[in-house]
């Protein structure tokens, strides 16, 4: 029988319209402003007494919060504009004090039916709704460095133990090279170290009355230290985003050596950069004793007192990454301190160290990792060279008295301020290898609040203009081509909604330019079944070979465009790849909703009727 | 249905196609693409006043200020201006520049504020003309297994042509090009495969069941029975780009601009550049119909 579905068939269509239908729907309640309290890491969680607090105090500012709710250990507080977000958070910041960290939101206002069948709106990208997009570059040389020099201490332990002497080490270019006074030595020394250290590959040298061995990291050990770094980075900056109190940030690794970070609602792009950025860190170490050898120590100046330096011992006990908690508090005179719990394996070398060594004084070195940017003339074109410099200077030096065990403190901070970051940095670990900004975007909330409805208004436009052209030119079945690209505008959205997609400004262009190409298979197969009209086709004969015909058009022409597609998802980044992932959807969905739903209309209309004239 | 006989028109189609190319061409040699901050680095600042600033007198103020290379263009709307500095970038610098255009008395507010490191620029250019070539190659591919190779060779001269003409268009006026172009342009490419696949589909179908070998009649048969769709589909696409360039706001601008060009680029290679093609590289019956297998071969003494 022609222009007959089967019942599964009407079934299937009707079950994919429903399911479009209400995971579209949460995006037509608009996002609530919202205000979001969060308790600062050691202090109590938030409870029903502070948001209270909180809502008082906005009602005295003249500010009517729309509600108040308790989500487990988080208030969120629904306001009922954007102007007030900003006069609001600062209000309750300093209502509650430093114990809660206040973040701007965006709240969802999907009504409690709906969310309960898991349906939730799209996330809106930051050029919809404003805040900053950070690209961090980690640099792969210091890791590679910074772990050369760690592995050369462990060396030079190694073979002080074994009472191989050498005459100097050096770390240089991705080479640490050790001298010796005579061959037999670093053959010795060769075969020690590479029993101990795997991953090294060996280069022997003379020199004028000496013997060198230059150690070289394997291409697969760079290639692991290089993961590790920025791993860690990756998780680093993760815990420093979360203390700063961001709410939905999102951290994200991009090839191999970047990593992306977007603060949505952030705007005050100075402050975050420099808890992203600061690449601070401790080191522990002994002060040299009177018969250390030169080569053995190294001389710092204090950071609060250039004019003062001492001498101390180049091996590090423990460095800032032992550090399992870190808090701030005041000291007897009033002095701002840094309380310190070290994790198991930093505690119990810190105990064997400072056990063998009570009366002799402690230093704490404090390390921070910064790039001058600097542009100069290269073959006549302007380029920006980083010079990598390091910043090294004691911020203490005191007698140890008795073996110091998991916890201890340190004095001898400038300000509460500094404390503060210090121990920020220390709780969040350090990073791996420095890092620096390759690129950085903010976007003011008016823009966002402008793209959005500009990007609607284009929608409505574009859909109206569509809906009367295919009415004019294809009359009932302009009816149901428009009752099919609705349906396809809803499965794009409900699609992208269910997929955790974010909406960008070009993912609404992309939006558009579906809803003007999604009626092209439709218009295939119009056409084609007018064709077979003209050519004296029995009616239903026709409509069922239009369908017939138009059908390897539509999939050859969509699968190139949906190979094109794919191709711009993997080249793109950010706004684009919104972009693409919006042209993809919407090839998918149209060629269902053109080839199925209309069909589905037409055979219910016409099936089994005797046909005298079609509209079309 | 009025039948128009496009191959005849096909050397004067052939003169402009041509000409636009050539023309197009010289404009990406002599002015180059004006390649936007994606693609080449630097920092920029958008603001808005109060009410429309001089242009000259916004960029004396900053130059006072101490910024070099700075260069001050209105976007959009006249109350909305542009910074661009080639300088690198400091935290907060979108904030110092409004401080500095608000000292002069006006009301100044900060809309964005964004910066691309230098390399991000040049690797970001390389990966997306490699992305272009990847989507020509990929499409020729899957074009040449599902047609014939000489419909691939035709597909991918119509798509370089419309790509070529955006481009030369996009260099001729100086339009900014960046990221959302670029996604634009591949867009471009899609739509336009799209509309020579529709063509070649039919003269595909009308080779396979017709029984003349003139194959200039049986592409304009092919090209007269697409003809409607193919002006249907341009027609609603254009309507929907429209309402995007009046309505979508100054960062969708020029993705607009490119989609329109493309678009009546992609309609007109669809008919004329790839179909026309296909006359060119001698496209026989033969090529889609096997001739039958002789079936007496072995059977012969």
């Amino acid at each position: 029988m022609l222009n007959r579905y089967p019942l599964w068939k009407y079934l299937v269509i009707c079950l994919v319209l429903a399911v479009g239908v209400i995971y579209a729907l949460p995006n037509l309640y608009p996002e609530d402003p919202a205000v979001q309290i969060s308790a600062a890491s050691g202090a109590e969680a938030i409870d029903q007494q502070d948001l209270d607090r909180a809502t008082s105090a906005l009602e005295n500012a003249g500010i009517t919060p729309k509600s108040g709710e308790l989500n487990g250990s988080t208030g969120l507080i629904r306001l009922t504009s954007n102007d007030q977000q900003l006069r609001a958070k600062e209000l309750i910041s300093e209502t509650l004090g430093d114990d809660a960290i206040v973040a701007l939101n965006l709240a969802d206002a999907t009504p409690s039916w709906l969310a309960s069948l898991g349906a939730s709106p799209m996330k809106l990208g930051l050029d919809l709704r404003g805040g900053v997009h950070f690209q961090l570059e980690v640099d792969m040389d210091a890791a590679v460095k910074q772990r050369l020099e760690v592995n050369a201490s462990a060396i030079k332990e190694t073979l002080r133990e074994e009472r191989i002497r050498y005459r100097g080490s050096e770390v240089d270019d991705g080479t640490l090279s050790l001298t010796f006074s005579d061959e037999e030595d670093r053959s010795k020394a060769r075969s020690l170290i590479s029993r101990d250290f795997q991953n090294f590959e060996y280069d022997e040298r003379d020199v004028e009355r000496g013997a060198v061995l230059d150690l070289t990291l394997t291409a697969a050990a760079v290639k692991e230290i290089q993961d590790y770094a920025v791993n860690q980075n990756l998780t680093t900056i993760r815990n420093r985003v979360n203390e700063l109190g961001v709410s939905e940030p999102l951290v994200q690794r991009q090839g191999p050596n970047r990593i992306v970070v977007e603060l949505p609602g952030v705007q005050d792009t100075a402050a975050a950069k420099r808890v992203l950025g600061a690449t601070a860190n401790l080191e522990f170490r002994l002060e040299a004793a009177s018969d250390t050898p030169a080569s053995e120590m190294e001389s710092f100046a204090f950071r609060n007192q250039p004019s003062r330096t001492a001498n101390i011992m180049k091996d590090v006990i423990i460095s800032g990454d032992s550090v399992s908690s870190a808090s701030t508090s005041f000291d007897e005179s009033g002095r701002p301190q840094v309380n310190i719990n070290l994790d198991g394996t930093g505690g119990s070398i810190m105990n064997r160290v400072t056990r063998a060594a009570i009366g002799r004084n402690m230093a704490v070195l404090f390390i921070e990792h910064k790039t001058r940017t600097r542009t100069v003339m290269e073959d006549g074109e302007k380029v920006e060279k980083r010079i990598p410099y390091t910043e090294k200077g004691l911020i203490s030096l005191a007698t140890i008295q008795s073996a110091l065990g998991n916890s201890f403190r340190i004095t001898g901070l400038d300000s509460p301020t500094e404390a503060k970051e210090l121990s920020l940095l220390l709780r969040s670990g350090s990073l791996a290898a420095p890092i620096y900004f390759v690129q950085e975007r903010t976007i003011g909330p008016s823009l966002g609040a402008e793209n959005i409805s500009r990007g609607i208004l284009s929608v409505e436009l574009g859909l109206l203009l569509v809906v009367l052209f295919m009415l004019a030119r294809y009359k009932a079945f302009g009816v149901v081509a428009n009752v099919a690209l609705t349906a396809n505008l809803a499965i794009l959205i409900a699609a992208m909604s269910m997929l955790g997609a974010t909406l960008t400004l070009p993912g609404i262009a992309g939006i558009v330019l579906t809803l003007g190409m999604a009626v092209d298979a439709n218009v295939l197969i119009f056409e084609r079944i007018r064709e077979e009209m003209r050519s004296k086709m029995p009616l239903h004969q026709a409509v069922h070979t239009g369908f017939e015909r138009a059908f390897t058009s539509i999939v050859d022409a969509n699968i190139t465009t949906l190979l094109v597609a794919v191709i711009l998802f993997s080249i793109g980044s950010g706004p684009v790849k919104g972009f693409a992932v919006t042209l993809s959807i919407g090839i998918l969905t149209s060629m269902f909703t053109a080839i199925m739903v209309s069909r589905g209309i037409i055979n219910l209309a016409i099936g089994g009727k005797t046909l005298k004239k079609l509209w079309i | 249905m009025r039948q128009f006989d496009f191959m005849s028109k096909r050397r004067a189609a052939f003169i402009v196609s041509i000409v636009l190319t050539i023309v197009a061409i010289g404009a990406l040699v002599i002015h180059g693409l004006n390649l936007g901050l994606d693609f080449t680095g630097g920092t920029l600042v958008e603001v808005k006043y109060q009410a429309a600033p001089a242009l000259d007198s916004v960029r004396q103020t900053l130059e006072a200020a101490g910024y070099k290379d700075v260069s001050v263009q209105t976007f959009g709307a006249s109350n909305e201006i542009l910074v661009r500095l080639q300088q690198s970038f400091e935290a907060g610098i979108g904030n110092d520049i409004v401080a500095h255009l608000q000292a002069t008395g006006d009301s100044v507010n900060l809309i964005r504020a964004e910066f691309v490191g230098a390399q991000v620029g040049d690797q970001l250019r390389d990966q997306s003309g490699l992305g272009m070539l990847l989507a020509l190659a990929v499409v020729m591919v899957y074009v040449a297994f599902r047609f014939q190779y000489k419909f691939a060779l035709g597909a991918l001269i119509s798509l370089g042509h419309d790509v070529i003409i955006l481009l030369g268009i996009f260099a001729l006026f100086g339009l900014d090009f960046d990221l959302t172009v670029l996604a634009a342009v591949l867009a471009v490419i899609g739509y336009s495969l799209n509309d020579t696949i529709i063509v070649y589909d039919r003269i595909r179908e009308n080779i396979r069941k017709s029984r003349t070998d003139h194959m200039p009649s049986i592409f304009n048969d092919a090209i007269n029975a697409t003809l409607s769709r193919t002006l249907s589909t341009s027609g609603t696409t254009l309507l929907v780009l429209l309402a995007l360039y009046f309505l979508g706001g100054d960062m969708i601008h020029n993705f607009a601009i490119a989609l329109i060009i493309g678009v009546v680029a992609g309609t007109f290679s669809s008919i004329y550049v790839a179909a026309a093609l296909l006359l060119v590289v001698g496209l026989k019956r033969v090529d889609l119909i096997p001739p039958p297998k002789e079936q007496f071969e072995d059977g012969a003494p």
